[in-house]
């Protein structure tokens, strides 16, 4: 009595083709001979036109529909998925967290041997699902997923969940603009605050000035905006597109999709987040929330009542409406610019019910920064060509090394570079007790231990600047860490608190509040620390990894086999939701051996986070800021796991 | 053959600023590993007329002026074109500019620019090598530096600053000011050395569009030194305040 209640017609957006029904030539027109052929699906990409705010626009859809049908699988069966491109321009599908060889994963360029689907070509993915759970799929190609490239998957588990209920709604999230990606991404280049419709104007001042209760109040207000001036950032820059209409499985919040249930039922809710841009805060009034499943994993349940939900990311949550009335499920963007909504009813065909008022739009605050005032001269998220070894993405400049004196005779590296493209403000690195780094300027330093710098907290780097540390997150030590260092009186919020603007007393989800329920690696210590610093140039609207773009940067290479240890480092305004493809991501936010396997890992801004990926899926893989435009404008890297020995024979 | 010459100033210009970048270009030099990088830059462009309007002068003449400029290109690279101009009574252009401009960024807010600059009017046309800074100063102030080596020699720079300041989402009101300098004097252009002319603007739009802001705006101009002495002899005004009113676009 798990599944069988998911009300197919009601669960997807548009109608009753949803389904993508296994093809009849299938495993039902074949006889099963030993085990069971692998079943079907067709998909079939087109040029479609959409009218979903009034405006009949172009877009993209798959079977004729936006979005796209569920793909309905069984944990441990073979399928085969023809994409079938009617497209006029090149396509690929990515299975979004779906554990799969190299080579089915869909990245052009990236996975081993594939390049694509040419127009009006035909691609057949076939792949054994190893896993359960509630995930999805999109184009990997352009930005065709905002123009309607993405659908939901549910893989049934082979072995009956820890939990229970009585019907099952997959809610896929979306953003819809009736502007063209590509006019999106060229307003954005010239003119990054080109959406933004909510800056501080002299008007807000005044009215802030007037509501100021004393004179320092007032002081303060002027001077947050002169130093917001100097730093040349913009604090309402929290969603970079706008315009946007926010959908519930393709449902605008007036169409009011509705999930159907009887008082006392439990009802799954399957959040899929396939915004383009959009984080969403969930919550549905009058009802908590058990999270059952995150990114398809079960974790541990725990009982909220709102959580963010950042690109890319799925949650399943149970829900126990008692009474007969409508709910109203809300999923409000991060910025603020709207609602996607849907009902919970006992009946289909009410309408929606209004929408309430918005929540305070969220202002960014030095500690978003990583309390470092804006990027100076060269040394953030410049464009500068670093070079990144394989292997090993972080050159740290350190304030007194030379490096023109330093080799690296590391594996398979190709020096340091002497520019400080990092992000180190050396000159507040002063206090930070080098002493065993003092040795530095000296012509060997192999591989550029950077576990042999733990004395000094290299998480605390990303802040740089060590004199005002209140706002500096040293989230990627661990909380257990956190417990032991004497900070003083220094605030410390936890970098993993989303800030949801909830009612006092709400329980709001957080990373840390994820336990595996089934742990699928064991605990050890990662062989390698790689720093990946997500950079970007908020004037030019182009985003990077380590300061190099995605067509200036090499591959990340693991070696397969070890635990590496991925140290985000969010030096830039903006929340990134980076995904890495083939292999899960643990965050390390202190819940030990249960640390939550996720494929998507929202770092927040100013924000550190250490994630361990178990190097244990050979191949090219994507690794990329989910944001579609941070991606499409840079923020991307490859990820090359290979065995130690074609490491060896590569150098 | 003064194109020859001009060009090869500008020539030299951008390699001055490919030199910059020898170290990370030596980097890039270096053994990589097999896979080329897939994606590509995304390639875009604009177009933004700061300035359409039509003036008219408290105790001058009614003038019309533009001043636009273009970009296309990536995110580091870009092709620019600058123009600018002004017509004085009865319709004739009085001074008209074009510049083609390498553009290279060298920080977060920052251009490197170098190219050629071509005046039509005023008579005689002029070819210039240009080499500029442009991009975001701490506060919000975009800056626009220039510097001009021309056809015959003649070194000469304009500063340019301008400030949005927003009223409400829509309203903007602009001030901005800028100022033209000659290391010499160049008598057949009329202009002295030293501090030529400065001109003081404050406009006031509306963003219909983040495309279309028709505006109002009062300006001060003021020509200096030797150049205001040419102006004299010339029987034309030193400066005076103008009322305009244009459009500004963008796209």
């Amino acid at each position: 009595m798990t599944n069988d209640k998911l009300s197919r017609r009601r669960a997807l957006g548009v109608g009753v083709a949803a389904l993508a029904f296994p093809a009849a030539s299938g495993a039902l027109a074949q006889p099963a001979v030993g085990r069971a052929m692998p079943r079907e699906f067709n998909l079939t990409l087109s040029h479609v036109t959409a009218n979903i705010t009034g405006r009949r626009r172009p877009a993209m859809a798959i079977n004729g529909q936006i979005p796209g049908p569920v793909l309905r699988f069984r944990e441990g069966e073979e399928v085969v998925i023809n994409v079938i491109n009617r497209l006029r321009e090149h396509t690929s599908i990515h299975w979004h967290g779906l554990i799969l060889p190299s080579g089915q994963d869909g990245v052009p360029g990236i996975s081993d041997g594939f390049q694509g689907i040419d127009a009006g070509g035909t691609h057949q993915y076939r792949f054994p699902l190893v896993q359960a759970g509630t995930y999805w799929y999109h184009s990997h190609s352009g930005v065709q997923e905002q123009s309607g490239i993405y659908g939901s998957i549910v893989i049934d588990p082979a072995t009956p969940e820890p939990f229970g209920y009585d019907r099952d709604y997959i809610v896929q999230l979306s953003d819809w603009t009736d502007e063209t990606p590509s006019h999106v991404i060229a307003n954005l280049k010239r003119d990054p605050g080109y959406y933004n419709y909510n800056k501080r104007t002299l008007a807000s001042l005044v009215g802030e000035l007037r509501r100021a209760p004393d004179g320092a109040a007032r002081s303060a207000i002027v001077s947050d905006r002169v130093m917001w001036g100097d730093m040349r950032m913009d604090p309402t820059d929290i969603e970079d597109v706008g315009g946007y209409t926010y959908l519930v499985n393709g449902h605008t919040p007036a169409q009011n999709f509705t999930a159907l249930f009887r008082p006392g039922e439990t009802v799954r809710l399957r959040f899929i987040n396939s915004g383009a841009m959009t984080h969403f805060d969930v919550r549905v009034p009058g009802l908590e929330m058990t999270v059952v499943q995150a990114h398809g994993n079960n974790v541990r349940p725990v009982t909220v009542d709102e959580f963010r939900i950042a690109p890319a990311e799925t949650f399943d949550v149970l829900v126990r409406p008692r009474d007969g009335r409508q709910y109203q499920v809300l999923a409000e963007s991060m910025g603020r610019q709207g609602f996607a909504q849907f009902s919970l009813a006992t009946r289909e065909g009410l309408p929606a019910l209004p929408l309430p008022p918005h929540r305070p739009r969220p202002v960014l605050t030095m500690g978003d920064m990583g309390m470092n005032y804006g990027p100076s001269g060269l040394d953030r998220g410049t464009p500068m060509p670093e070079v990144d070894a394989p292997g090993h993405v972080a050159p740290m400049d350190m304030g007194g090394m030379d490096h023109s004196a330093m080799q690296m005779p590391a594996g398979g590296s190709q020096g340091m570079q002497g520019q400080s493209v990092g992000g180190m403000n050396h000159g507040n690195m002063t206090g930070m007790g080098h002493s065993s780094m003092s040795g530095m300027n000296q012509p060997a330093m192999p591989g550029m231990d950077h576990s042999s710098m733990r004395g000094m907290a290299p998480s605390s780097m990303a802040g740089m600047n060590h004199g005002n540390m209140p706002g500096m997150n040293h989230g990627s030590t661990g909380a257990g860490a956190m417990g032991g260092m004497d900070h003083g009186a220094m605030a410390m919020p936890d970098p993993l608190v989303n800030d949801v603007g909830a009612p006092p007393g709400a329980r709001v989800l957080s990373y840390r509040n994820l336990r595996a329920a089934k742990p699928l690696y064991p605990v050890r210590e990662p062989t390698r620390i790689i720093e990946i610093r997500l950079t970007g140039n908020m004037e030019r609207y182009f985003w990077s990894i380590n300061g190099n773009s995605f067509s200036q940067a090499q591959p990340i290479q693991l070696h397969l086999g070890e635990r590496a240890r991925f140290r985000f480092v969010n030096e830039t305004m903006m929340s990134h939701p980076m995904h890495l493809h083939g292999m899960w991501m643990i965050p390390q936010v202190g819940n030990g051996a249960e640390n939550p396997l996720l494929h998507t890992v929202n770092i927040k801004p100013g924000s550190t986070l250490d994630v361990d990926i178990e190097a244990d899926a050979p191949g090219g893989w994507a690794f990329h800021c989910h944001m579609l435009y941070h991606m499409e404008t840079g923020m991307m890297r490859k990820v090359s796991v290979v065995s130690a020995r074609q490491a060896a024979s590569a150098r | 053959m003064k194109i020859k010459s001009i060009l090869t100033a500008a020539a030299s210009a951008v390699l001055a600023i490919g030199a910059l970048q020898a170290a990370p270009a030596h980097a890039q030099a270096m053994p990589h590993s097999t896979e080329p990088p897939f994606s590509h830059e995304v390639f875009t462009g604009a177009v933004l007329f700061e300035k359409l309007e039509y003036g008219w002068g408290l105790d001058g003449p009614n003038i019309g002026r533009w001043d636009g400029q273009a970009w296309y290109g990536g995110d580091v690279n870009r092709v620019w074109l600058k123009t600018e101009g002004e017509t004085a009574r009865n319709g004739r252009v009085e001074s008209a500019e074009i510049q083609l401009l390498y553009s290279r960024l060298i920080g977060y807010y920052w251009d490197l620019q170098a190219g050629v600059r071509y005046d039509i009017r005023p008579r005689p046309d002029r070819f210039y090598g240009v080499i500029g800074l442009q991009g975001l100063a701490p506060g919000m102030f975009e800056v626009d530096l220039q510097g001009f080596v021309s056809e015959r020699g003649d070194l000469s720079a304009r500063a340019e600053v301008s400030y949005d300041a927003y009223i409400t989402q829509r309203l903007v009101l602009q001030p901005n000011i800028e100022a033209n300098f000659a290391l010499q004097k160049v008598p057949e252009l009329h202009v002295g050395s030293g501090i030529n002319d400065i001109e003081a603007g404050l406009r006031l739009r509306y963003e219909f569009t983040r495309e279309v802001s028709p505006y109002i705006g009062v300006s001060y101009e003021r020509k200096l030194g030797d150049t205001a002495r040419y102006a004299r002899n010339d029987g034309e005004d030193v400066g005076g305040w103008t009322f305009m009113t244009g459009i500004r676009l963008f796209f």
